[in-house]
């Protein structure tokens, strides 16, 4: 589903991915963890055709990027630690909008079962500013399975959750891999990639430097391995 | 807040989607960018009153500074009422760009699938809108402190082209800057000098109405107006894609 190979992005001097090689099948969930500056956001970035690659070949979904963007796009649903909605418009207006640059037929029927599903039916005339934090994040989430994508991106998506949205937002996260759909996370927290994903990669300075199954490994495990990749 | 384990996410009801390609899809993506910036212009108020109030303070100080005989005052309004367009149109492009960023909405843009000059005809196009509301707004009150009439068919006319020009050239530099720290600075420093080829026909054709020259002396700014704002629309049209994407 996602073939990635010899990746490399610099900005200007710096190199931040190095020759990155990643793969992920269809109804894969792998969670990418790596420390701050390690390049995950910018590896996503790039899956999701926000940012082109310097030299290297990204295929998503049997389409090559940059060239074939558009072929990605609708197959692709990406939640960042930024809602990517608009604060002074409704949930309501914030996903019909979405829904008719995706080109949803019967946008208004979509819009109703999405909010249904993330839990924002009763809140679907309030403005999205007036959201709680996890509010936000539903309806982000919301945002991006609108279209149905078969690949979702998470960037990050528990950053200034509390407890219970997280536990939410998590849950939605499984029901998403239930169902069949490849997920990429970045996250920095181990246990709950641990908890999450079946496959974890450890990004460090721009390549992945380990990657384990989640049923191949003890989780007590992870930080160790974590820590002598990071810090090597 | 819902039990968490209660939500469903995914239904098994598949989702029937438009073709991507094509004009229809074209236009509805720029009909919905539209639609979108004027409902949220219309909560938030934020940039139509900004725009507005910088507008009237600059025909206002004018005013007061220039103390003009009615004559010379028709040889200085266009040279006045172009400078205000142009900086009160500099806070509008800045803003509307700002509204994109704050949230990562423009990435939200970027993520649809529709070639990417729809988004930025969407957003020239919004611009325009609250451009010509402020225009249309400033010209009476300007007619009435100045005791000049501007309510010229084809005065109207170079405004409008004008404004079609600055908006061209503005969305496409406000997208550049918005990636940028210092994007309230950046931005006209940045366009002033690119938009002045359609600024100095514009301020020469408006001036030619006004002072009622012969429509042969007004054609050759106007030809150059309509050729700028061609040409930046066409340059802004093959580049957007590569200004937004890192």
């Amino acid at each position: 589903m996602i073939d990635v190979k010899g990746l490399v992005k610099t900005f200007g001097l710096k190199s931040v991915l190095r020759g990155l090689e990643f793969h992920a099948d269809r109804g894969e969930f792998v969670a990418l963890v790596g420390p701050n500056g390690a390049g995950k956001t910018t590896f996503l970035r790039i899956l999701a055709s926000l940012s082109r690659p310097s030299m290297g070949e990204v295929r998503v979904a049997g389409y090559r990027l940059p060239t074939q963007a558009a072929a990605v796009r609708i197959r692709l649903g990406v939640v960042s630690h930024q809602p990517l909605l608009y604060g002074d418009l409704t949930a309501e207006e914030n996903l019909t909008f979405y829904a008719r640059m995706y080109g949803v037929v019967d946008p208004e029927q979509r819009v109703r079962a999405v909010l249904g599903m993330v839990c924002l039916q009763a809140q679907r005339r309030d403005l999205v500013r007036k959201f709680s934090r996890g509010m936000q994040q539903r309806l982000a989430i919301g945002r991006a399975i609108l279209h149905d994508p078969d690949i979702l991106l998470f960037d990050e998506p528990h950053t200034g959750l509390d407890q219970e949205a997280a536990a939410m937002l998590d849950t939605l996260l499984r029901d998403v891999a239930a169902r069949g759909r490849t997920i990429v996370m970045t996250s920095h927290n181990l246990d709950r990639a641990a908890d999450l994903a079946q496959r974890i990669d450890i990004l460090s300075k721009g390549v992945i430097a380990a990657s384990v199954k989640r049923a191949e490994i003890d989780p007590l495990d992870l930080p160790k391995l974590y820590r002598s990749v990071t810090h090597a | 807040m819902p039990e968490a384990g209660s939500t469903k996410v995914l239904d098994d009801q598949p989702v029937t989607l438009r073709r991507s390609s094509g004009l229809g899809a074209y236009l509805r993506s720029i009909g919905a960018i539209v639609w979108k910036d004027l409902v949220v212009e219309l909560r938030s108020r934020e940039l139509i009153s900004a725009m507005l109030v910088f507008a009237l303070l600059v025909i206002l100080i004018f005013n007061f500074a220039l103390e003009l005989d009615i004559r010379t005052r028709e040889t200085v309004t266009s040279g006045v009422l172009w400078v205000t367009f142009a900086f009160a149109g500099t806070l509008g492009l800045n803003r509307s760009m700002a509204v994109e960023k704050d949230r990562g909405c423009l990435d939200g843009l970027l993520l649809v699938p529709v070639d990417r000059s729809a988004i930025y005809f969407g957003k020239a196009i919004g611009n325009l809108v609250f451009m010509l509301i402020v225009e249309v707004i400033v010209i009476p009150l300007y007619s009435v402190l100045y005791n000049v009439n501007l309510f010229q068919p084809g005065l109207l006319a170079v405004i409008l082209l004008g404004s079609i020009g600055y908006v061209a050239v503005g969305t496409l530099l406000s997208s550049m800057a918005v990636h940028t720290r210092t994007r309230d600075v950046l931005l006209p420093i940045l366009l002033f000098p690119v938009v002045l080829p359609v600024l100095v026909p514009a301020v020469k054709a408006s001036n030619g109405f006004l002072q009622g020259f012969e429509m042969a002396e007004i054609w050759p700014w106007l030809n150059l107006l309509i050729v700028y704002d061609v040409i930046f629309i066409a340059i802004a049209f093959m580049v957007f894609d590569y200004v937004v994407e890192e």
